[in-house]
C-alpha cells in the first residue's frame, strides 16, 4: 500500500503548540495591551480579529486558484485535495468575517449591516465559496468533477477584480485604517501571525483527513476485490 | 511514421481515482479485426473510448495512425459506434447525417448521405424526425453517422446486443467489406462464441489488465490463428481465476 | 463550429420550445414584478432597468441549461467530442446559440417591458439594444461553461444559479447602472460601460480557454 504523503511530522507535531502560544499572545494583547481606540471604543478591539479573517480569506481563494491551476496542469490529486481543503476553509474565515463585521457595526453605525463595498464583496465571495463547496456536495467525488471544481476555482479568482471595481463604484467606502498607533500595529502584527498559525494548522489537519479518505477508500477497494 | 494503427503503451485511466484500466499495451496492425473479450466492468467500454479520444489516458502513451491521440487530425479516420446513438432526437435522419458530415467536413456531402441512407435501408424514412424510430432503425442509423465520414479504424462497443436482424446483417456486410478495404476494425463483445468468426485477432480483459492476447499480426493472416471456442473457454477461466 | 450553430437553430425551428418558453417566462418575471411595486415605483428608470435584467438573467438561466441538456439526451455530447473539432469551438458555438436565442427573446420582450412600465421612448433609447446585446454576451459567455459543468451533475437545476448569480454580479450591477442611465438620457458610456465590455473579454476568452477542461474526459 502507498504511503500517504503527509509532510513532515515536526510540523505537525509543534505547529498546534505554536498556534496555542501565538493566540493566547493575541488575546492577550488584544485585551489587555493595546489601548482603546479614540472615537469606538472597546468595539474597536474586533478589528484585529475581523481584519486577519478576511485577509485568511483571501488567501484561502489564492491558494484554490494556485492549486486548481496546478491541477489542470498536472492532473495531480494532492494539487486538487489542497483546493478543496482551502475553500473550505476560506468559506470558514469568510463566515468569521460575516460574523464580526456586524458586530462592530451595529454600535458604531448603528445598523446590522450595511450594503457597504467591503461587507458586500466579502458576502458575494462567500457566495462563490459556496457554490465551489455545494458543488463538491453534489457532484461527487471523481476526476471530472475536480476539473469543474479547478475550472471554478479559477473563474472565481478571475472574477475578483471585476467584483472588486464594480462594488467599489457602486458604493461609498469603507472605514479607512488611518494613522495606527504602535501598539495598534504591533497587536494587528501579532494577530495575523497568529491567524496565518490556525490557518495552516487546520488546513494541514484537512488535507490529512482528505488523504486518509482516500486510503480508506483504496483499502476498501482492495478488500473487496480480494474477496 | 508508424505502420500501426493503434500503439497503446502502458495505458492506465482511473475513474473516481481508483483504476479501471491498467498497464495496456498492444499494437494494432492495418486491416486486423480485434475482439476485445472480458465480464462486465473489466474494461472494455473504457478501453475503447479511449481508443475513440473521448476520454483521456491518465498516463501512458496512445499513438494512433502515427499521430498522439490527442491530435484533432486523428478524430477524422476514427468511428466509434457506442452504447447510445449520439443522434438528435428531433432532427431526421438527414438532417442528423448533415451535422455530422459538416463536423467532419465530408466532401460531396448530400451525395454521400444518400449512399449511407441507403446502405443501412433507411432511404424511406429520410425525413421522418429520430424520435420516433424503432431501437434497431436508430441503431442503424447510428452505424451510418460512424461511417458517414469513412473511418480507417472503427470502434464498436458491444455492437451484437440490442441489433434487429436487418442491423446485424449490415453490420457484418459493414465488417466483410472493411476487411477487404484494409480497414481495421475493433470491438467489445462478451460471447465469444457469435463474434469469433467477424475477429482476426483476440484480446482478453480482466479487471482492468490484458489478461491475453494472441499474437501481433502486421500483415494480414500472419497472426496465430484464433483459438476454438471451447479452447477459448479454458483460455478464458484460467486467466480470469 | 457553424455546424453546431446551424443545428441548435434548426432544432429550436423543429421544437419552437426554447423560445417560447423563454418568452412566457420573462413576462411571468415581470408581472410578478409589477404586482409586487406600486405604480409610482414602476415609473422609476431604475426599477424599469433592474426589471428587464432580473427577467433577462432568469429567462437566460433556463435557456442556457436547455442548450446544454438537447445534447445530453441520447448522449450527443459524446458525438460531439467524437469530431474533430476543438473544445473551444465548441464553446464559441454554443455560446453563439444562447447569444442568438437570448437576443430574439429580449427583441421583443424589452420593448414590451419599456411599453408596460409606461416608459417614454427617446433619442437616448438607441442605446438600449447594444446595453442589451453586451449583457447577453457576458451572460452567455459565463453562462455556458458553468451550465457545462452543471448540466453533468446531479442537482443540476440547482447548481447552476448558485454557480452563476455570483459571478455575474459585476455584470449585473454594470449592465443595470448602464441601462439606468440610459433610460433617464444621461451619459452612459462611462466607467460602468466600460466594465461591462472588460467582463464580456474576460469571460469570452476564459470561457473558451477552459472549456477543454470541462468537457473532455
Amino acid at each position: 500500500m502507498k504511503k500517504v504523503p503527509l509532510g513532515s511530522h515536526l510540523v505537525d507535531s509543534f505547529l498546534p503548540w505554536l498556534t496555542c502560544v501565538a493566540m493566547l499572545v493575541a488575546l492577550a494583547m488584544v485585551f489587555l495591551y493595546v489601548p482603546n481606540e479614540r472615537v469606538q471604543g472597546e468595539v474597536q478591539r474586533i478589528f484585529y480579529f475581523h481584519l486577519p479573517s478576511a485577509w485568511m480569506a483571501f488567501l484561502g481563494f489564492f491558494i484554490v486558484a494556485g492549486a486548481s491551476a496546478a491541477f489542470l496542469w498536472q492532473g495531480k490529486r494532492s494539487a486538487d485535495l489542497l483546493a478543496q481543503a482551502a475553500a473550505e476553509l476560506g468559506m470558514v474565515f469568510c463566515s468569521l468575517v460575516l460574523l464580526t463585521g456586524p458586530l462592530w457595526a451595529r454600535p458604531i453605525w448603528g445598523v446590522w449591516w450595511t450594503w457597504d463595498p467591503r461587507l458586500t464583496m466579502t458576502l458575494v465571495l462567500w457566495l462563490i465559496y459556496a457554490a465551489y463547496v455545494l458543488l463538491r456536495v453534489f457532484a461527487g467525488d471523481n476526476e471530472t468533477v475536480a476539473r469543474y471544481a479547478a475550472v471554478l476555482g479559477i473563474v472565481g479568482v478571475i472574477d475578483i477584480p471585476l467584483l472588486y471595481i464594480s462594488i467599489r463604484l457602486w458604493r461609498g467606502i469603507h472605514p479607512k485604517v488611518e494613522q495606527m498607533a504602535p501598539e495598534m500595529a504591533w497587536t494587528l502584527l501579532v494577530c495575523t501571525g497568529a491567524f496565518v498559525c490556525v490557518f495552516t494548522w487546520l488546513l494541514r489537519l484537512r488535507l490529512r483527513s482528505l488523504h486518509l479518505r482516500d486510503e480508506i477508500r483504496a483499502l476498501r477497494q482492495h478488500v473487496v476485490a480480494a474477496s | 511514421m508508424s505502420t500501426w494503427v493503434v500503439e497503446a503503451q502502458n495505458l492506465h485511466k482511473t475513474f473516481a481515482w481508483t483504476p479501471v484500466l491498467n498497464d495496456i499495451s498492444c499494437r494494432i496492425a492495418p486491416a486486423e479485426a480485434v475482439g476485445i473479450f472480458g465480464l462486465n466492468g473489466a474494461g472494455k467500454t473504457t478501453l475503447l473510448r479511449l481508443l475513440a479520444t473521448l476520454l483521456k489516458p491518465t498516463a501512458g502513451r496512445l499513438t494512433l495512425f502515427g499521430l498522439d491521440s490527442s491530435e484533432l487530425a486523428v478524430r477524422r479516420k476514427i468511428g466509434f459506434l457506442g452504447h447510445e446513438s449520439y443522434l438528435y432526437p428531433d432532427l431526421t435522419p438527414e438532417e442528423n447525417l448533415t451535422f455530422y458530415g459538416k463536423a467532419y467536413q465530408v466532401p460531396d456531402l448530400k451525395d454521400r448521405i444518400a449512399q449511407q441512407l441507403e446502405y443501412v435501408g433507411l432511404q424511406d424514412w429520410r425525413t421522418m424526425p429520430v424520435r420516433y424510430f424503432s431501437r434497431g432503425m436508430e441503431q442503424r442509423l447510428s452505424l451510418a453517422r460512424a461511417l458517414l465520414h469513412g473511418p480507417d479504424l472503427l470502434l464498436l462497443d458491444e455492437p451484437d446486443t440490442g441489433l434487429d436482424p436487418r442491423a446485424l446483417s449490415t453490420l457484418h456486410a459493414t465488417l466483410a467489406q472493411a476487411k477487404d478495404r484494409k480497414k481495421t476494425v475493433m470491438l467489445t463483445s462478451h460471447d465469444f462464441a457469435r463474434s469469433r468468426e467477424l475477429c482476426t485477432r483476440a484480446l482478453i480483459l480482466h479487471r482492468g489488465r490484458i489478461a491475453w492476447q494472441s499474437e501481433e499480426a502486421l500483415r494480414p493472416g500472419s497472426g496465430q490463428a484464433l483459438p476454438s471456442p471451447q479452447e477459448f473457454v479454458e483460455l478464458y477461466t484460467a486467466c480470469t481465476r | 463550429m457553424w455546424a453546431i450553430l446551424w443545428k441548435d437553430i434548426l432544432l429550436e425551428l423543429r421544437t419552437k420550445e426554447r423560445v417560447s418558453a423563454l418568452f412566457v417566462l420573462a413576462l411571468l418575471i415581470i408581472l410578478v414584478f409589477v404586482f409586487a411595486l406600486t405604480p409610482e415605483q414602476l415609473k422609476q428608470p431604475a426599477f424599469g432597468s433592474a426589471l428587464l435584467w432580473v427577467a433577462l438573467v432568469f429567462a437566460g438561466m433556463l435557456s442556457i441549461q436547455r442548450a446544454l441538456i438537447l445534447e445530453q439526451e441520447r448522449n450527443c455530447f459524446a458525438g460531439l467530442l467524437l469530431c474533430p473539432i476543438d473544445p473551444g469551438q465548441v464553446f464559441f458555438a454554443k455560446f453563439l446559440s444562447n447569444v442568438f436565442f437570448l437576443t430574439v427573446v429580449e427583441a421583443v420582450v424589452a420593448p414590451l417591458t419599456l411599453a408596460l412600465l409606461g416608459l417614454s421612448f427617446s433619442v437616448s433609447l438607441l442605446g438600449l439594444p447594444l446595453v442589451l446585446l453586451l449583457g447577453i454576451i457576458g451572460f452567455s459567455a459565463l453562462g455556458t461553461l458553468c451550465a457545462a459543468i452543471a448540466v453533468r451533475t446531479r442537482a443540476r437545476e440547482i447548481i447552476l444559479p448558485l454557480m452563476l448569480l455570483p459571478l455575474l454580479v459585476p455584470l449585473f450591477i454594470a449592465a443595470v447602472h448602464v441601462t439606468g442611465a440610459l433610460l433617464v438620457g444621461e451619459v452612459w458610456t462611462g466607467t460602468w460601460f466600460r466594465v461591462l465590455v472588460a467582463f464580456d473579454v474576460i469571460f469570452v476568452v476564459t470561457g473558451w480557454l477552459t472549456f477543454g477542461f470541462v468537457v473532455q474526459e
